[in-house]
């Protein structure tokens, strides 16, 4: 058992931290979210230079060869800085994606133009009438002269717009709720059928509705089994809620700190309010939902690499709805105990309450995951031969 | 970054775990995990297994007869004692006035009590809490005044847990009221058969005989069974606080219980299904069993630090306050899983020797009663409001 970074994952670390603070102050991201693309092209390229874009990418294509750990420790400082580039999206989910499933071809194509900055993906997997679920699958793909042939739309497809190449789900077989019959495509948006709508979401991001009528593709534009794709929408789903929980800590981190420096110079009644006991212990509440929440953090990058898939969704699901109750105390207190400050556009205070707000939503919410979990094994009966537990390969979670 | 166990704590868990299971006597185990009445017998007989084993002190050092573990075998030790079923081991000797014996205690009361505290031949109780001082310890009354080679003193402690079977008695007494209250305590260590030592059985609301009330009249007690220096006792009594981390939290009970109240919400019917199928109330079950994953990560973290040798500090105020929701929560939990099978009130159908007829399954019998007993968890050992303070001042400087 062992809780400490290598010393390279402390180097990732340090440099992460440092680009941010050069590069993403609170007054440059204001500008970044003003800007017409909606992320900063020289942010991305620094992020580019510090191999950042590399991180799931396998070392044999000259990637960082990290796991769910590194990812975390990214995401956590973006999470400290709201970064609102496209890294989920590109990175974590379709690098990793393509690491994972991509044949041969598609990796030597895809990778180093992602990792060079070149390129950025979106991953499309939700539609209207669907919520959180990924097997609810309308968009259709038939194969027609060689080629893929997809019609149906996606929703709220974050970072769809800006994206150079969409991943997509698309029916290949069965109705639209069947969990079998799913796959994924390479879709480029500059295809001929191909619709988009781009809008900001409440938090500075952006988000696309995107609409594919008769948009044919290649034959080679499968990525993963035929059919058999949900499996792999979930990992790469998981990989991304691992993420989230990490970005979620870097929020809570910069919301508890900012609050607790706030309850010691704020002076109202003659001493600073942090005086008060009232407020000290929902502080106090604060710091133990950033501490379970970091556990929690911990656990899913961990797990979200384990070759169980049930051990990992278990973790992940555990982890988000964890999470995304936690986010909204420490979010609800810390404007709650910044008073009227903590409801201004101005303050900090309110962007890192939005983005925990959104994050809670993003891939799933505390109840969509709770029932997750549950179905992932905690709602089954326990026969008393329980107590005679076999050898436990984990720590016993 | 690694979750697993490593071979040799592997190898170690498996050593513990055949111990135990070839060592606690069945109907112990039944008792705790069922929560049944346990007595003195039976917390002293497992307590003497260990004893044999050497395994009774986990955390003294070796030359005091420890077992010389780092904090991993220890949690791993913790776990798999009560994941068995194992009685807990009585806090008051080996986690509370041992250490404080050991660090600032004069060689003769280390020879003499030391030994008897691991055998069990000494049961220890705890004089800290007075019927004036709660919270607010510190402005505790009993006198202790020196006269020739004694001390005598006068006063009374309440909320003395199983002070009925306690053959000691640690104890916080006031030997000066001049300047700060916390510089007058003084720690004392108090036979209880001397005379004028009254122990009175305080009833809880689950109807058990658990605490006490213990009434000193001119007691007198030998002047070498102070503990330390006159007027330091506050200091030793926070290094006893600080001492016993990672315990509290209560981890590995909790995941015990966890799994037992999904047994009784697997037996239990509700409209025809079992209740665990309720999407209601398996709701609930699994919000805590999140909760208490989150709770076993956050003290594997706090042990990673102790390994480390980073000192003990106020984070297990955090895993009080944590580990003592999710044990509330668990009871309530499990008594309203058996509905209204939690109303008969048997109390000696939970205790040994019952050949009376049963109301209901035998596992709800206990129920209400432990839920009732549970509310204190967040009262002892410092209030949960306590522990919010004292992270409030010492974590975050408020």
């Amino acid at each position: 058992m062992d809780f400490d970074y290598t010393e390279e994952q402390q180097l990732l670390e340090d440099s992460v931290a440092k680009f941010l603070e050069k590069n993403y102050a609170f007054a440059a991201r204001k500008e970044i979210i003003a800007a017409r693309t909606g992320y900063s092209p020289a942010v991305w390229e620094g992020l580019a230079g510090l191999g950042l874009l590399g991180v799931p990418v396998p070392e044999d294509f000259d990637g960082f060869g990290g796991g769910g750990i590194e990812t975390m420790i990214v995401m956590e400082a973006f999470g400290r800085h709201l970064v609102v580039e496209p890294y989920l999206a590109t990175v974590v989910m379709a690098a990793g994606g393509i690491a994972t499933a991509g044949s041969d071809e598609q990796k030597r194509y895809l990778l180093p133009a992602i990792m060079d900055g070149s390129m950025r993906l979106a991953c499309a997997f939700t539609e209207s009438g669907g919520r959180y679920d990924l097997h609810h699958v309308e968009t259709t793909a038939r194969m027609q002269g060689g080629q893929w042939v997809l019609d149906g739309s996606k929703s709220v497809v974050m970072h769809g717009a800006s994206a150079d190449l969409l991943i997509v789900s698309a029916r290949t077989a069965g109705a639209t709720g069947d969990e079998m019959g799913i796959s994924l495509f390479f879709v480029n948006p500059g295809e001929e059928g191909v619709s988009g709508r781009e809008y900001p979401t409440y938090d500075g991001n952006r988000a696309a509705e995107i609409g594919f009528t008769n948009v044919a593709v290649s034959g080679d534009s499968l990525i993963g089994p035929l059919d058999l794709g949900l499996p792999l929408i979930e990992l790469i789903t998981d990989r991304a809620i691992a993420g989230l929980c990490a970005e979620a800590v870097g929020c809570m981190g910069a919301l508890h700190d900012a609050t607790l420096e706030y309850l010691k110079t704020r002076q109202q009644f003659g001493v600073p309010i942090g005086r008060f006991q009232a407020l000290q212990h929902r502080m106090v509440e604060m710091l133990i939902n950033c501490e379970q929440a970091r556990s929690m953090a911990l656990l899913a990058a961990v797990r979200v690499d384990s070759a169980d898939a049930v051990e990992r969704r278990k973790a992940v699901s555990a982890a988000k709805e964890l999470i995304g109750r936690a986010g909204r105390y420490v979010a609800q207190q810390a404007i709650q105990l910044h008073g009227g400050m903590g409801m201004t556009d101005e303050l900090n205070v309110s962007h890192y309450v939005k983005r925990l707000t959104a994050i809670d939503t993003q891939f799933g919410d505390a109840d969509h995951h709770l029932d997750r979990f549950a179905a992932a094994g905690s709602a089954k009966p326990v026969e008393l031969a329980v107590f005679e537990r076999p050898r436990a390969k984990w720590k016993q979670i | 970054m690694d979750l697993n166990y490593t071979p040799r704590e592997l190898a170690f868990q498996d050593e513990v775990r055949a111990f135990v299971r070839a060592n606690l006597p069945p109907a112990i185990a039944r008792k705790v995990i069922e929560h049944k009445r346990l007595g003195k017998d039976d917390y002293v007989t497992w307590q003497q297994i260990l004893y044999r084993q050497g395994w009774i002190a986990p955390g003294w050092p070796v030359e005091h007869g420890g077992t010389g573990w780092n904090p991993v075998e220890r949690h791993i030790f913790e776990e798999e004692c009560a994941a068995a079923g194992a009685p807990p081991v009585i806090a008051f000797g080996v986690s509370m006035v041992g250490p404080v014996i050991m660090a600032f205690g004069h060689p003769w009361q280390k020879e003499r009590y030391l030994p008897r505290i691991r055998s069990s031949e000494d049961w220890w109780c705890q004089g800290y809490s007075e019927p004036g001082s709660g919270s607010d310890l510190a402005s505790l009354k009993t006198r202790a005044e020196r006269q020739g080679d004694h001390y005598v003193v006068n006063g009374q402690k309440t909320w003395t847990t199983l002070a009925q079977y306690a053959d000691m008695m640690f104890c916080l007494v006031r030997t000066s009221s001049e300047g700060k209250k916390q510089d007058g305590i003084s720690f004392l260590l108090i036979d209880m058969r001397t005379p004028g030592v009254t122990v009175r059985p305080i009833i809880t609301l689950d109807g058990e005989h658990e605490v006490n009330e213990v009434w000193l009249e001119d007691v007198k007690v030998p002047a070498e069974n102070l503990v330390g220096e006159e007027g330091r006792g506050w200091t030793y009594a926070k290094f006893l606080l600080s001492h016993e981390r990672t315990g509290i939290a209560a981890v590995s009970r909790s995941k015990r219980e966890l799994l037992y109240l999904k047994h009784i919400a697997g037996q239990e019917q509700a409209g025809g299904r079992p209740l665990l199928d309720n999407v209601r109330f398996s709701d609930r079950v699994a919000r805590v069993e999140i909760d208490l994953m989150a709770l076993e990560i956050t003290v594997l973290r706090v042990l990673a630090a102790d390994r480390q040798g980073r000192p003990p500090g106020p984070e297990a105020s955090i895993l009080k306050i944590k580990g003592t929701e999710i044990q509330q929560a668990l009871t309530e939990l499990m008594m309203e899983a058996v509905g209204p099978w939690a109303l008969p009130f048997l109390p000696d159908s939970w205790g040994d020797h019952w050949l009376g007829a049963r109301v209901g399954p035998e596992y709800a019998a206990p129920l209400a009663a432990r839920y009732l007993n549970f509310r204190k968890v967040s009262i002892y050992g410092g209030s949960n409001e306590i522990q919010r303070n004292i992270v409030s001042q010492m974590i975050l400087g408020l």
